[in-house]
């Protein structure tokens, strides 16, 4: 049964615990392989965005912003997904922290460092956009756009045609704690639970504790944003979204409920922000935060499944994959200036009102 | 000299202490960060929004109708489209109450491309802006018009939407504010937060004057005989350019118009330098279909007709759905220096 996590966080104190829970040593809470996979892909994922920003860095990008911090719940995600395209497999609504979630469903790094680095090969779109603004239509992962909380609404309508056709499929939803203050919040909560008219959805929160500059606690009445999906009668959980065993367990726990019922789960993951919002505020990594592929990378080890060496050789193999992914990009062509008119309409009809 | 964003504080500073503003408010506008811009570092009144432009605009206009100053901040102009029925509702609440609420409000909000701001940091609200019947709407192209026209926006007794050239806000300008110190390093010492910690900072504000830019009023930057540009904002200092290069290079004199006040606007400046150049062209970097020089050049053709010896241009955004961040594609998206340049070349050239 899913219930609410009582502890975490009391408002207006402290902030909520992201650390790792402790586990007895003899029963692996997951199988081996799996651990062991989940913890590949995290380095994965954290890698990828470490040379995202040295792209940032080095100059060749003008903007970075992701998902470091966020590897425990995302990439538990991406391997829970039913993933392909149309209503029988589940929809992504993501935002702008997702790389481990598509690393996790098997998206090439050099994708995300094209994107990044605006080639004309960005399949997601064409150079025009900032990093981790994803798209894969064969996944069913809709555009992730910038406008904070737009793909809360955008959710409904394919969770409407999942549930139309009858299918398993769930439509999931990722974003931040903040913009859970804007009105498409809201209209998700009320639309997802109508009575009798309740949409598969994962309504899911990474809860880093910040907006930019502007801290959860200033702007919270509610203690926590998952209390707000109980007055719908909505299914909702706050969980650690930094330990990845709480992680996959809660998410696959979720997962099933909603495709039992059909009915909705708002699920609250506290997260790190580890360099901070995005470039614009340096994208250091900021002292004092748990860091979920580290925590992990010791539990792995206390149990016996990861030795140093190992976990050295891990990185060291994603490091350089990293790199190569960027030193590919940059011999890629730049979009030509003709092509912003590429696209304006489906199936590339003519946009442009001198050629009307 | 000031940069604009100093401009910008410096005379909200000005607001709450001379002008009865009581609320600075929107996303990360407060402590620690005091705006995306650095736009309100070290205000009294400055407080952090939830993430909610609807919430942050209703709330302006209810203090607005309370009779209260505020001054409200969208982060980027980008975020501002999901407000449009409350822009339109504060537009409109003077006239539909036969005069009986009225709205003084400020709503400033960065705007236009030239950041590599990519889709969602680069759009321009002016055009749209200017559809908002019941709005007053300017845009300053440099600091000391950044300083004046706020206080003018914040004394009039109607809504009125302050869009700042958002790759305009790090350059400094070439006059002082009144009040504002010789020496910039001390200007910045002074007001600038600095970087880490600053929870003990306060700023140490200069004795700043009293100086207004009224709404409705442009301003000659470059005076000429052969052709008129007109723009604000961010192309306002390209036009310049261009009329600078052209007088070098070829001895040419173009009339540069700096409109700062779209809503209302200076028609009575631009008839009659169009009157005397006879060719006009209009620069905006908003989309050109149903652009705000759109009907400025229409206006030119109604009342100066059989007196131009060229048709009025508009240069102006392609319309697009977005700029792409590539520099290969905002360069063709929104007007670059070699196309207004191009665009008067080609209107010189034109033979009635
Ligand atoms: C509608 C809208 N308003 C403002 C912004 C500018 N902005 C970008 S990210 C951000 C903070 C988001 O905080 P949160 O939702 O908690 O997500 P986080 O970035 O912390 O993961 C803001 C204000 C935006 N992108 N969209």
């Amino acid at each position: 049964m899913i219930k609410s996590q009582s502890s975490s966080r009391s408002k207006g104190g402290k902030r909520p615990s992201r650390g790792l829970s402790s586990r007895g040593t003899k029963k692996l809470p997951l199988p081996k392989d799996l651990l062991l996979q989940i913890h590949r892909l995290m380095v994965k994922s954290r890698a990828l965005e470490d040379r995202l920003i040295k792209i940032y860095k080095a100059g060749e990008s003008y903007f970075w912003i992701g998902g470091p911090g966020e590897e425990a719940f995302g990439v538990p995600l991406g391997l829970l997904v039913h993933k392909g395209q149309g209503p029988q497999y589940d929809w992504l609504h993501l935002h702008y922290r997702a790389t481990p979630t598509l690393v996790a469903m098997g998206m090439p790094m050099i994708d995300s460092v094209r994107l990044m680095m605006n080639r004309a090969t960005d399949v997601s779109t064409g150079g025009r956009n900032f990093s981790n603004h994803y798209c894969y239509p064969q996944w069913n992962v809709a555009p992730v756009s910038s406008p904070i909380e737009v793909q809360y609404s955008m959710a409904l309508g394919t969770a409407r045609v999942q549930q139309r056709h009858g299918t398993k499929g769930v439509s999931i939803v990722t974003g931040g704690d903040a913009g859970t203050a804007e009105g498409d919040f809201a209209s998700c909560l009320v639309w997802a639970s109508r009575p009798g008219q309740e949409l598969p959805l994962l309504i899911t929160v990474q809860n880093n504790g910040w907006g930019i500059s502007t801290d959860y606690d200033s702007q919270h009445g509610e203690k926590h944003i998952a209390d707000r999906g109980k007055a719908f009668g909505i299914k909702s959980l706050v969980m650690n979204g930094n330990d990845p065993v709480e992680s996959y367990l809660k998410l696959k726990e979720s997962l099933d409920y909603i495709r039992k019922t059909g009915k909705p789960v708002l699920l609250e993951a506290l997260v790190s922000r580890l360099y901070g919002h995005s470039s614009a505020s340096g994208a250091n990594m900021e002292k004092g935060q748990v860091c979920c592929v580290q925590s992990f990378e010791e539990k792995l080890k206390k149990w016996g499944l990861l030795k140093d060496k190992e976990a050295l050789a891990i990185r060291t193999e994603y490091e350089t994959e990293a790199k190569m992914a960027q030193e590919q990009a940059r011999q890629e062509p730049a979009p030509t200036p003709e092509s912003v008119w590429d696209h304006v309409y489906a199936h590339n009809e003519n946009g442009d009102w001198r050629n009307y | 000299m000031a940069n604009m964003a100093q401009a910008v504080r410096m005379a909200l500073h000005y607001g709450e202490t001379h002008l009865d503003v009581v609320d600075i408010f929107g996303q990360d506008v407060g402590p620690p960060l005091g705006g995306v811009f650095t736009a309100t570092q070290g205000l009294k009144t400055t407080w952090n929004t939830p993430l909610d432009e609807r919430g942050i605009i209703g709330m302006a206009m209810g203090i607005a109708l309370a009779g209260e100053r505020c001054v409200a901040e969208i982060q980027f102009c980008d975020y501002i489209f999901n407000t449009i029925d409350l822009l339109k509702i504060a537009g409109n609440t003077c006239w539909v109450s036969n005069g009986n609420y009225s709205m003084p409000m400020v709503v400033m909000t960065p705007a236009g491309a030239g950041i590599h701001g990519s889709v969602y940091h680069s759009h321009s609200f002016d055009a749209w802006a200017t559809r908002l019947a019941g709005w007053k709407v300017v845009m300053p192209s440099n600091p000391l018009d950044a300083y004046g026209l706020m206080l003018s926006a914040i004394a009039d007794p109607n809504p009125v939407l302050y869009l700042k050239p958002k790759a305009l806000l790090r350059v400094r300008g070439e006059d002082l504010i009144p009040g504002e110190p010789q020496d910039e390093k001390q200007l910045k010492s002074m007001i600038d937060a600095p970087l880490g910690d600053r929870r003990r900072w306060k700023p140490q504000w200069p004795e700043l004057e009293d100086y207004r830019v009224p709404l409705g009023q442009a301003k000659i930057t470059r005076s000429g005989e052969a052709l008129t540009l007109v723009s604000y904002g961010r192309t306002l200092p390209i036009c310049n350019k261009v009329a600078d290069e052209l007088l070098k290079e070829k001895g040419v004199a173009i009339e540069v118009i700096d409109l700062r006040s779209l809503i209302p606007y200076d028609w009575a400046s631009v008839l009659s330098s169009a009157r005397k150049t006879k060719r006009v062209i209009f620069v905006n970097e908003d989309t050109e279909v149903t652009n705000f020089g759109e009907h400025l050049a229409y206006r030119c053709t109604q009342e100066l007709f059989y007196e131009l010896l060229a048709r009025p241009r508009v240069v102006a955004g392609k319309n697009l759905p977005g700029i792409g961040l590539h520099p290969h594609l905002e360069e063709n998206s929104v007007p670059q220096i070699k196309d207004i340049r191009q665009a008067v070349l080609d209107t010189l050239a034109e033979v009635p």
